[in-house]
């Protein structure tokens, strides 16, 4: 095995920009997949099924789909109907939607473990059901899941490289552009590897000192 | 789509699930072994599995399916059958994911049940094989079903390296037609369908299991652990 400590110099510029655009994508990402998760999760606790009914579809059919696909499907398929993105955007969006359907049972799971006195309070005293949910209930479910969600947020750092697939210059992309270029496949190959654990282990990390702070 | 078309589909779908049935065996081989060796009573043992645990679920599985056919190759002179190296990157990432549940359940089983075991002078290996397993094992079920779904999803990820699988043969298909919504969606419905044959099997075997141990299955809905979840 020969390892060419030069390739790996000569590829550190083109790594900070894709560890710039995996992080970018990630946190967009996450944005997308917090916000996304919580509307489903409130829509399938709406009062009536044909509401609740197409939601569970739909977001069954998304959890149980490779995101692969799908980001294959929004890259080609958007701008056929005429809606054109950056491929970063579309990436963002596909990961976002995709891990949304896993957040929302997230959410489903902390709203359920909202004790039920604390509705039974909020009707005692006369709260309209926006004010319970803002003031009361989601302020406790949401603090119960933060530890859940970053979970899901490590899990999503590891799909990034699938936006590789639709042109994405991330890590993985820029890595192989390097290999492709210089004809170097282990270097960047392994750089990359090593900075996916590196990053994960200390996301891990500083998810424990945040899950001992919130959930107690 | 032409019924040429449909037969390449077709091929694919038989490549998804031939790598799917290989690399789920791998991954229940290595979550076992592993799983096992981290409640090992030797610290080094320990030590050496969680490392493991550590590093393959802390790399990405694309980076890891590039990893093993372009960097396997040149460092130790031989090469992998496609299908094959798509087994070993998909079998040892989520065969990673796999030992922590393995881990979990055997952890879950009530102590006493050890000690009933060590007072009868069970030799460590048949308290698992006797006592521990056949407890931990039903309760394990449910979180594989999840894994297995995710390992489905994965299988995809070997079309980036030019491996005939279902997500590919969608591509050729796609280039074929230029009607990209229409193979999308197709591809989309398939991987749904045999995911959710897969958590029917799962689900019977689970009832089969529990069965054998006095047990109900569970109703409740189950919040998929994130595959890689670091805590």
């Amino acid at each position: 095995m020969e390892w060419d400590w030069s390739a790996v110099s000569d590829f550190m510029p083109q790594f900070w920009d894709g560890l710039l655009v995996t992080l970018q994508a990630l946190a967009l990402g996450s944005v997308i997949s917090f916000a996304l998760g919580l509307v489903w999760a409130l829509l399938m606790r709406a009062p009536s099924r044909f509401v609740r009914w197409p939601v569970g579809v739909v977001t069954e059919f998304v959890r149980n789909t490779p995101l692969l696909v799908q980001l294959f499907f929004l890259f080609y398929v958007l701008p056929e109907w005429g809606v054109t993105l950056s491929a970063l955007a579309t990436g963002v969006i596909g990961i976002g939607l995709h891990y949304s359907t896993y957040t929302m049972q997230v959410y489903r799971a902390g709203i359920e473990a909202v004790p039920v006195g604390q509705w039974e309070a909020a009707t005692a005293l006369n709260l309209p059901r926006v004010r319970t949910w803002q003031v009361v209930i989601l302020p406790q479910a949401i603090r119960r899941v933060v530890p859940a969600l970053g979970n899901y947020v490590i899990a999503m750092l590891k799909d990034t490289p699938m936006l590789m697939v639709i042109t994405v210059l991330e890590m993985l992309g820029e890595a192989r552009l390097f290999a492709q270029q210089h004809f170097q496949f282990t270097e960047p190959l392994t750089v990359i590897g090593v900075a996916f654990i590196v990053i994960s282990y200390l996301a891990s990390l500083l998810l424990r000192s945040l899950e001992r702070r919130l959930v107690r | 789509m032409t019924s040429g078309l449909w037969e390449l589909v077709i091929k694919g779908i038989w490549v998804t699930i031939q790598l799917l049935v290989l690399s789920a065996l791998l991954a229940a081989a290595v979550s076992f072994v592993v799983g096992v060796a981290r409640t090992h009573r030797l610290w080094v043992v320990r030590f050496l599995a969680g490392v493991y645990t550590e590093v393959f679920r802390g790399t990405s599985a694309l980076v890891m399916i590039f990893w093993v056919f372009f960097v396997l190759p040149p460092a130790f002179g031989w090469q992998l059958v496609p299908m094959w190296a798509g087994t070993l990157a998909l079998g040892l990432t989520y065969g990673a994911y796999g030992s922590e549940i393995v881990r979990g359940a055997l952890k879950a089983v009530d102590p006493a049940q050890q000690e009933g075991g060590i007072a009868l002078s069970f030799t460590p290996w048949q308290r698992l094989r006797l006592i521990l397993l056949p407890q931990a094992v039903p309760e394990m079920i449910p979180p594989f079903s999840n894994l297995l779904i995710e390992l489905l999803k994965g299988t995809a990820l070997v079309s980036v390296m030019g491996m005939g699988d279902l997500a590919f043969s969608g591509n050729l298909v796609r280039l074929a037609l230029q009607e990209s919504a229409e193979i999308y969606t197709y591809l989309l419905l398939i991987y749904f369908v045999i995911a959710f044959l897969l958590t029917r099997v799962m689900r019977g075997l689970e009832k089969k299991l529990k069965a054998g141990v006095g047990k109900e299955p569970t109703r409740e809905v189950q919040v998929p652990q994130p595959v890689g979840g670091g805590v």
